[in-house]
């Protein structure tokens, strides 16, 4: 289905919505940026662009059978960035007075007298901007009330305190959900916004034996509440996952295969992107640095943005400057395609923006033909890992170093719990040397990838 | 007193008098109810930022709401609106209460609460310190001198950026607290290269201050020089080891070791709930004899600090471990009253539109009495640490750690050679029962902490002095 920018918006829902209706119609949003636009403008702004969004939400909060937090959310925020030539200021609020509206305009002016002008800064090539757009198919309010919520939250909990006796305490289990609409508009005459939701259930344990506590948790999250998972079936995963924690031991320092859980392995890819993302390019702080071109993976990788996914969480029909997005390769036979760029990166570089105003959205790594127990009989003997803490990735040099738990493996198969080590290594190097991605796709956010498995990597410990 | 900034920044312009605010109390609470706040903020931040020798862009922002929490038991409603009005506030009031049983309709009589103690900071706006045009020529010196430093420095990216916070907190009990906080940033990142090899280095400081805190004692030209040095160091360092070692680590900053591995784990609502590795360990020997770790939220100007705290309570200074004893916990309101204790005014919030709980201010261990030097002298085969990124910390486990930005081989005594940054892994209830030597030159952080818990980030400050540590695991990728 396509409709054009005027139509994008259904009408308003109807206020027996309950939670998730919004108080602030499109057509109150859209007259604000125009608003916002016109006084821009009448300010002597050369260019501008304004964004008005509004969200409501309700997050519940169960522990140990009762209510612990029913939280409201109601927010709005009108943004916007002017250029006055080749200088450019930026204000935003909160306030949705028309006193405000003023007040933030000006402000935003008044920043760009101040500032330098750079050849470089400016608006999009009106050519690449969205003219029309696919319904994306994201917005489906759930209209789950605090009552429904909570006996929902309580569920979660209860499943997870029955699927093992070791799981003696909870942090709680939470039901939330939201919605969303934003409008973007500019003086070169983009005007589009959209509907957006996204609910989530999640619970996180605590289990206890002789050597101590461990916890651990368990979500989904979902734009529609049917491709939610079950209530009961996160409750115990999330038991599963806290209880096979227990008894955790360092290993020695080795080297040794690394096989990262799909969760895990999004983070690499998520380095990935940072490092491709035009930013990191022009100040040359990335550890693939023209890069496009070279084999940054083995030959058989292929990862791609696919912004256009219909229900995905990181779909977006525009980018935040309007230009379109689109379903493309950054990954062909290992060798990398593009960046990802928006309007100012993308002069920066002499290259085309690309979309990416806001990010990559939904990087898909193409899963290989392993499931995850193969994936592990083919690595044998090493570490799988399923929690990475700290900030250990030098993003300039690709340096890796991060605190980890997870498992040992050997023929396949989990022998022990490993907790208090580090894994490390250089991000070119480890990319260089993964071996296999799993079919076990893990979409619950912006990056799509099964496991992935590292040919070898340092381990340090004991 | 309430300050007369807030009062008319927050109340007046909707209205808001006495007999307003103690109908809007007596509908929020009242019978049933064990407490909650209207917490009304206004904050306006800026931030200008240089590139390629150039300030090009920058930005202005302004938040105002008012959050209503309601408490019972262990329970909490709360809802919040960007619009301070009456009848806005009186129906987020209605949502946040939903968690009672029945509606009220009383009046609470509003108090204001004096302080005896003298302010932590100016009132004063950090954004009207300096005028627009002095901002943008104090980045310019900053990367005039970065870039003067050394002729590898391809990069200089600087930002400057500024709070300014007014806020009014009306608790149930109808007390009134007010507290106006400016706060201040600079930061300065370089990229070095050299042979095709390029690092970077990272520096930068701050607190509650104007902007003229940076030209004073040279602070903004001592950053971008400090990041020079480290991005220089780093193009000299070789691979870090790998295993367990006896680790030296710096005084200041690296101080974010006692924020992972001890001050998350005492925060108030993690042990009552039993969820922390230290829950119901008070009065146990958790650190080596000589070590005491104390939150302080009362030091001057510092960026952790705070006159009040996000509930109208004083900040003071707690003692966490005294002589190797863990003492206390640092505590908000709701998690004082269920664990029979009292708040440490350590209850803190990102903004209106989130919930207050148990957070640290400024957390620190005193120093001790041996000469740094001797301390280094005395290492045979180690690391020494002097400059970290971030940590993370698993409150129940207790495995923590912090990522090391600057650190060198330590080699019979002596400091050898710098080694690539890597992470360092530990247990907190017992990293600190293996500190061996404490050194007598305690020092807090230049003012660049943000401390991040369940979503909302707060300012923090923390701080020790250099300290030997018998044993911890270095993640590097060179076996040793």
């Amino acid at each position: 289905m396509s409709t054009s920018p005027e139509r994008a918006i259904p009408e308003p829902v109807s206020q027996e919505d309950g939670v998730q209706a919004l108080s602030h119609s499109p057509d109150s949003l859209q007259t604000r940026v125009q608003r916002t636009l016109e006084a821009a403008r009448e300010r002597g702004a050369s260019d501008v662009q304004a964004v008005v969004s509004h969200s409501v939400g309700l997050e519940l909060g169960v522990r140990k059978g009762e209510i612990e937090t029913l939280e409201h959310e109601r927010d709005q925020s009108l943004s916007l960035i002017v250029y006055f030539g080749q200088s450019k200021g930026a204000a935003s609020t909160t306030d949705f007075s028309d006193q405000a509206l003023i007040d933030t305009v000006e402000a935003a002016c008044r920043i760009a007298r101040y500032t330098e002008p750079d050849p470089y800064a400016g608006m999009p090539d009106p050519a690449f901007k969205a003219s029309e757009w696919d319904d994306l198919d994201l917005d489906h309010p759930w209209g789950c009330s605090a009552a429904e919520a909570t006996e929902l939250a309580r569920t979660i909990e209860a499943a997870g305190f029955a699927a093992d006796e070791r799981i003696e305490n909870s942090e709680g289990a939470s039901v939330s959900t939201r919605r969303a609409i934003a409008f973007l508009g500019d003086s070169q005459g983009f005007m589009g916004g959209y509907r957006s939701t996204r609910h989530s259930l999640s619970c996180a344990l605590v289990a206890r034996d002789a050597a101590g506590m461990q916890r651990d948790y368990a979500y989904t999250v979902a734009r529609h509440a049917e491709d939610l998972t079950a209530a009961e079936q996160v409750g115990r995963e999330a038991a599963e996952r806290t209880v096979r924690r227990l008894g955790g031991r360092k290993l020695s320092t080795r080297n040794c295969p690394v096989l990262f859980a799909p969760e895990m392995a999004r983070t690499l890819i998520g380095s990935f992107t940072r490092a491709i993302a035009g930013p990191s390019q022009y100040r040359e702080s990335s550890f693939l640095l023209n890069a496009i071109g070279e084999n940054v993976f083995p030959g058989w990788m292929q990862i791609e943005e696919r912004p256009q996914t219909p229900r995905a969480l990181g779909s977006a029909p525009f980018d935040g400057e309007g230009v379109r997005t689109r379903n493309r390769p950054l990954i062909a036979d290992g060798v990398l395609q593009s960046y990802t760029l928006d309007s100012y990166a993308g002069r920066r570089l002499g290259l085309e923006a690309t979309g990416n105003a806001g990010g990559a959205r939904n990087v898909t790594v193409a899963p290989g033909d392993k499931d995850f127990a193969a994936l592990l009989a083919e690595m044998g003997t090493g570490f799988l890992v399923t929690e990475l803490i700290g900030q250990g990735v030098n993003p300039v040099t690709g340096d890796y170093s991060r605190g980890a738990a997870g498992f040992w493996v050997e023929n396949g198969e989990l022998q022990y719990p490993v907790e208090e080590i580090t894994i490390a290594g250089n991000l070119k190097d480890m990319f260089q040397r993964m071996a296999a991605v799993g079919t076990d796709v893990d979409r619950r956010g912006n990056i799509h990838t099964g496991s992935i498995l590292v040919e070898s990597m340092m381990v340090a410990g004991d | 007193m309430i300050d007369r900034l807030a009062q008319q920044t927050l109340l007046d312009p909707a209205g808001l008098g006495e007999s307003e605010l103690s109908s809007l109390l007596g509908t929020t609470f009242g019978h049933g109810i064990d407490g909650g706040d209207c917490y009304f903020q206004f904050s306006s931040q800026e931030g200008w930022s240089l590139e390629d020798g150039i300030v090009k862009s920058a930005s202005f922002n302004i938040e105002r709401g008012v959050g209503i929490r309601v408490v019972r038991g262990e329970q909490t409603g709360f809802a919040y609106s960007d619009d301070i009005a009456m009848p806005a506030m009186l129906e987020a009031a209605k949502t946040a209460r939903s968690i009672a049983s029945a509606g009220q309709s009383g009046r609470i009589a509003v108090a204001s609460r004096s302080s005896s103690r003298p302010a932590l900071y100016a009132p004063d706006n950090p954004l009207d310190s300096l005028g627009e045009q002095a901002k943008i020529d104090l980045l310019k010196e900053v990367d005039a001198v970065a870039r003067a430093e050394d002729s590898r420095v391809t990069q200089v990216m600087c930002s400057l950026a500024g709070v300014h916070e007014v806020v009014l907190v009306l608790n149930a009990r109808g007390e009134m607290t007010t507290d106006v906080r400016p706060l201040v940033r600079l930061n300065v990142q370089v990229i070095v290269e050299q042979g095709g090899r390029r690092e970077s280095g990272t520096s930068g400081g701050g607190g509650r201050h104007g902007y003229q805190y940076f030209r004073e004692d040279g602070r903004a030209a001592g950053y971008a020089r400090e990041a020079v040095r480290q991005a220089l160091v780093n193009l000299d360092a070789r691979d870090a080891p790998a295993g367990s070692m006896k680790v030296v680590l710096g005084p200041g900053w690296p101080g974010i070791l006692l924020h992972e591995a001890i001050g998350h784990g005492l925060e108030g609502d993690f042990n009552r709930k039993g969820t922390s590795a230290f829950s119901g360990r008070i009065g146990e020997q958790v650190a080596a004899k000589g070590i005491t770790i104390v939150d302080d939220g009362t030091l001057e100007g510092r960026r952790g600090s705070l006159n009040v705290d996000d509930e109208g309570n004083p900040t003071q200074q707690t003692v966490l471990i005294e002589d190797g004893v863990l003492r206390g916990y640092m505590q908000d309101e709701m998690n004082a009253r269920l664990m029979g204790t009292q708040s440490t005014g350590n209850g803190r919030r990102e903004s209106y539109a989130r919930l207050p709980m148990p957070r640290m201010t400024n957390t620190y261990m005193l120093g001790g009495d041996a000469d740094p030097e001797e301390i280094l002298a005395s290492v045979d085969d180690g690391l020494y640490a002097v400059n970290f990124g971030g940590g993370q910390v698993d409150i129940t486990s207790g495995k923590f750690v912090f990522s090391a930005s600057e650190a060198y081989r330590v080699e019979n005594g002596k400091v050898t050679y710098p080694v690539k940054g890597a992470t360092l892994i530990g247990n907190g209830p017992d990293v600190l029962t293996r500190v061996s030597m404490i050194g007598n030159d305690m020092k807090l952080d230049s003012g660049v902490g943000t401390c991040g818990k369940e979503g909302q980030g707060v300012p923090v400050g923390v701080g020790q002095p250099t300290l030997r540590i018998d044993g911890m695991t270095v993640g590097g990728t060179q076996a040793a």
